[in-house]
């Protein structure tokens, strides 16, 4: 490794002078760059320039309907650009302005409606999509602004609070927008239905060809991606996205070079208000109506989940967030997949733990036998402890972990409670030995609580494994999967 | 004579009972350098909170080249032209080098959002003076912050070039008076020597008028025109450093009446 080289070759005797601490600084420098192969390989890498890497994702992702036949996989592949473009509009005013906007949502939901407002029966409006558009993001925009004009001089924990509240005030007046002072606007819990699909010169876009998914919508969203993409790329590398930047690392002295603070704040909460006003249009027009529900909190989460799992302040890292948690989340809701990915994880936690020792060999036999012994015992005891239904890849599975017919209703919250204080109890043991003897009942119960208690819920479980998966990698990456390296205070 | 480019006249600071700046006159000619000096808690970086529009004073008025600024939110203050470095340095970490110095030229470059996103050629021709000026002006510190360390973060440097860069930062913002808030705190011997003589061409080669906070003396004595001592917020002191320096009210309230009485 090129690192081994000694201090007297690194320093040329006859260069400047330097002092101790430029020593120190150079060398961490010299730390970053890679030795070796794989440093070439990244070097290489990163001489690829930024337009060539975007041309070759969507390149990648337009072939998607023709690897795919399954309707369902390509309106899966339409949500994961839509959740794309959200997240790449949170990320100006996260990533970028450094504020913390919990009101996001709330302008993903007043572009839906606004859309659904300006075409569709509701008022007989039918503006063309070339109008509705532009009308419907700048709308965003100005509303974006006027959020912001009384939050403009809170920060953090407070603008958090403000911006929140104005979720739930856009998600009262959606659900009771259907009597206000007499006039049905919104539709209420009902929502609006027969919202027209998008059309360009007069041909409208079928939202369905052949009865399923019709892939136009698809190519519409990546079109979109890629033209927002640009435009905030474009921005960030500016004097704009540098003030915002600047913002974000330190408002005070951002104000003292020259940059009007508060004016910036309300620019970057319009602008992510305004791409995900837009992202609102395209989603509405394709399911056709639109519901005060599908702009709740939880998506809200999810779309920070994104940014933060990916890396808050990279557009690429957002993107690789959206995409990484909403496949996650739908092969969550598929119970074979989710039992397959489950255990991979377990057994891919103990890998990493244990390395490839001696003490693995033990766990894993352990375990296995522990299971085992547990289940004979089980099922010695009462026939019907042990035959519950199983399915998939579960034949192994269900050799081992006890699945009763039916469940006694105290047994689920126990388990899970149990499994909790083991966890915790396993993170408190600092002998080897005893840790590895508690880590065997804990993994048994793990599968038991899985098999048992998470896998007949599936809808809290992707929620509880996405939680579980974003503490696991703020410890280990806390910048995100692509973020940069990030400094608070030094 | 050359004409006034700073004037305090007056200015009072108050939070709560406790008195920070009391009726303080304070004059900065154009091309000056000009030291403040005084012990832990005299109001010396509360006078440059003051100036910069940080806080703004009960009573007094602040005018410079001839102008109130007064009320001015800080950004205007720093677009008619006072930069300031920070004691406790506030550099935009996590972004690089150059940037940081690109950041600062924001109050005098006018592309809006709209034309940043679609990059018109006027933009385009903005953002490369922005980066020209942003290469100059680190290239006045030598081969410390130039080169490979443009593309650097901020974070990545060591701390005397962290001090170097926030002197760039604040001249990339185009000002006329420069404040500088303890250059020299936490340098070795060398480095603060190093600073002296930086200070002085930041004058002859930047055309700054300068005003300078500074704990060591040799640094107040090699650079200063003039030099201005405070004590609780109170001016106890101004003139030459030779002058200051042996002032019984400046050395006691640098080591105390006992000191003073003995000597």
């Amino acid at each position: 490794m090129s690192d081994t080289t000694p201090l007297s070759s690194d320093v040329p005797a006859a260069g400047p002078a330097i002092g101790q601490d430029e020593w120190v600084a150079r060398h961490a420098e010299r730390r970053l760059v890679r030795g070796g192969r794989l440093g070439a390989v990244e070097e290489r890498l990163r001489a690829v320039p930024w337009w060539a890497w975007l041309v070759l994702f969507v390149a990648a992702a337009s072939t998607m309907p023709a690897i795919e036949s399954s309707g369902y996989v390509r309106r899966v592949g339409f949500d994961t650009v839509i959740f794309m473009l959200l997240a790449l509009g949170l990320n100006v005013v996260v990533g970028w302005g450094g504020l913390l906007d919990l009101g996001y949502i709330a302008f993903y939901g007043i572009g839906s409606y606004a859309y659904a407002i300006f075409d569709s029966g509701q008022f007989g409006y039918h503006l063309p999509t070339i109008v509705a558009i532009p009308a419907v993001t700048a709308l965003g925009a100005v509303v974006g602004l006027l959020l912001g004009l009384p939050s403009r001089r809170l920060s953090g924990d407070y603008l958090a609070i403000v911006t929140l509240f104005f979720l739930e005030l856009f998600e009262t007046v959606a659900t009771n927008g259907d009597t206000i002072f007499g006039h049905n606007i919104t539709g209420g819990a009902n929502g609006i239905l027969n919202v027209d699909p998008l059309s360009f010169f007069g041909h409208a876009l079928p939202v369905q060809h052949n009865g399923i998914f019709a892939v136009s919508y698809y190519y519409v969203a990546l079109g979109i991606f890629a033209v927002v993409f640009v435009a905030l790329r474009f921005a960030n590398r500016s004097r704009v996205g540098r003030a915002w930047r600047s913002l974000r690392e330190d408002p005070l002295a951002a104000e003292v070079m020259g940059m009007p603070v508060n004016t910036l704040k309300l620019l970057s909460f319009a602008t992510g208000a305004a791409v995900a006003a837009l992202t609102g249009t395209i989603s509405t027009a394709l399911s056709a109506s639109v519901f005060p529900l599908n702009f709740s909190p939880v998506v809200l989460i999810t779309v920070y989940a994104m940014v933060i799992l990916g890396g808050s302040g990279s557009q690429w890292g957002v993107v690789f967030g959206a995409i990484v948690v909403n496949v996650l989340l739908q092969v969550l809701q598929n119970p074979g997949q989710a039992r397959v990915l489950f255990y991979l994880v377990v057994a891919g936690g103990v890998v990493l733990a244990f390395r490839l020792s001696r003490r693995l060999a033990l766990l894993i036999v352990a375990t296995a036998v522990f299971g085992a012994v547990v289940r004979v015992v089980a099922g010695s005891l009462h026939r019907s402890w042990v035959d519950g239904a199983h399915g998939g890849i579960a034949h192994a599975v269900s050799d081992w972990v006890v699945v009763p017919v039916r469940l006694a209703a105290w047994l689920p919250p126990v388990a899970y409670g149990v499994l909790l204080a083991m966890v915790l109890g396993l993170t408190l043991l600092r002998h080897p030995v005893l840790r590895l003897a508690a880590l065997v009942p804990t993994i048994y119960l793990a599968a038991f609580v899985w098999e048992n208690v998470m896998l007949p819920n599936p809808g809290p479980t992707r929620y509880v494994m996405l939680g579980l998966l974003l503490i696991v990698l703020m410890i280990a990456r806390p910048n995100g999967l692509l973020g940069e390296r990030r400094v608070e205070i030094v | 004579m050359a004409e006034t480019l700073l004037e305090l006249r007056g200015v009072t600071l108050a939070f709560g009972g406790l008195t920070c700046v009391s009726s303080l006159d304070l004059h900065v000619d154009e091309g000056e350098i000009v030291s403040v000096i005084g012990p832990n808690g005299a109001g010396k970086t509360t006078l440059f909170n003051l100036v910069t529009g940080i806080y703004r004073p009960d009573e007094g008025d602040i005018l410079f080249a001839g102008e109130s600024i007064v009320g001015l939110p800080p950004h205007r203050i720093t677009r008619l032209g006072i930069a300031r470095t920070f004691q406790s340095l506030r550099l935009f970490l996590n972004m690089s080098v150059k940037e940081n110095v690109m950041a600062a030229a924001y109050g005098h470059t006018r592309a809006g959002l709209f034309r940043c996103m679609v990059r018109t050629p006027g933009m385009r021709r903005e953002e490369r003076e922005i980066e020209a000026l942003a290469e100059e002006r680190l290239r006045f510190f030598g081969e410390r912050l130039t080169g490979y360390r443009w593309e650097q973060p901020a974070y990545s440097l060591s701390y005397a070039n962290r001090r170097r860069l926030e002197i760039a930062r604040a001249t990339a913002t185009d000002p006329r008076l420069l404040l500088l808030d303890e250059p020299a705190a936490g340098m070795n011997p060398a480095e603060t020597h190093e600073i002296t003589e930086l200070i002085g061409r930041l004058r002859e080669e930047g055309g700054y008028t300068i005003l300078v906070i500074e704990h060591d003396m040799h640094v107040v004595e090699g650079i200063s025109d003039r030099v201005v001592a405070l004590d609780h917020g109170v001016k106890i002191a101004e003139g030459s450093f030779a002058q200051v320096a042996s002032d019984p009210q400046v050395i006691e309230a640098y080591l105390g009446l006992q000191t003073a009485v003995s000597k």
